[in-house]
């Protein structure tokens, strides 16, 4: 059983945004977070947006180095790299056959944002083995950190 | 020589669940061999059938894609860092 995928309103703004500022070409980036026995929480702790090394408005590839600088940015918080998200510009948020075939990682979260709409439409799956599962995205309020000696919640 | 290699998740099950392992070679090429001859099941993630690298990975050493180096003839030395990246891909068609 997957976790809900959990984004801060700051991380869902960063995605959707960065699908935005791609447009016309598709936009893509990265997810960092904790594992728990080899398994992503859930809990984000960072959205990474990337470059779209295709150019394209039909398919994406996340850009070598910024995969490797998002590795790199996993490793020195203790997190890993838990999943990539990416637009469809005229299609549905829903995993296309080539987002099926070249799923890299059964544990990883893909978040899908559709401009197809009015409105972006942004949902999650994990895809394993080829079979497609939506995972619900919680909107979770950031770390509340209180400023008064002592009263940190951390 | 040894050098450390950084795996991406997906593939850590084929390496008892390390995420960094240390190899010897003084190539990329001669590095993998010597992975893939402790943990087999790497190689067809890491090798394509040409017996080139697998196009569906991406090798830094250090801070340079080996693709435009010499590819698994990139030589190496003691202390450097390789990172073997998924290449992640997909789109509407």
């Amino acid at each position: 059983m997957t976790r809900a995928l959990r984004l801060t309103a700051h991380q869902h703004r960063v995605i959707v945004g960065h699908c935005y500022d791609g447009l016309p070409d598709e936009a893509c980036g990265l997810l960092l977070g904790p594992m728990e026995r080899g398994v992503p929480t859930g809990v984000v702790t960072e959205a990474v947006p990337c470059r779209n090394a295709d150019a394209s408005a039909r398919t994406y590839t996340v850009e070598p180095k910024d995969m490797l600088n998002a590795m790199r940015a996993a490793e020195a918080a203790s997190v890993e790299i838990v999943g990539v998200w990416h637009s469809h510009t005229h299609t549905t948020a829903y995993p296309s056959p080539t987002d099926v075939r070249q799923a890299v990682d059964p544990t990883w979260y893909y978040p899908i944002v559709s401009f197809r709409d009015d409105a972006p439409v942004v949902r999650a799956y994990r895809i394993v083995d080829g079979e497609i599962t939506e995972i619900p995205i919680e909107l979770v309020e950031p770390p509340r950190v209180d400023f008064r000696p002592g009263r940190s919640e951390f | 020589m040894a050098v450390e290699i950084k795996l991406p998740t997906v593939l850590r099950a084929h390496a008892d669940g390390q995420p960094t392992v240390t190899a010897g070679g003084a190539t990329i090429g001669e590095a993998f061999a010597d992975l893939v001859a402790r943990y087999p099941a790497l190689k067809a993630n890491l090798i394509g059938v040409d017996g080139g690298l697998h196009k569906f990975v991406n090798v830094y050493v250090n801070d340079d894609d080996i693709r435009y180096l010499d590819q698994l003839d990139t030589k190496v030395a003691d202390g450097d860092t390789i990172s073997i990246l998924p290449a992640v891909a997909g789109g509407v068609s």
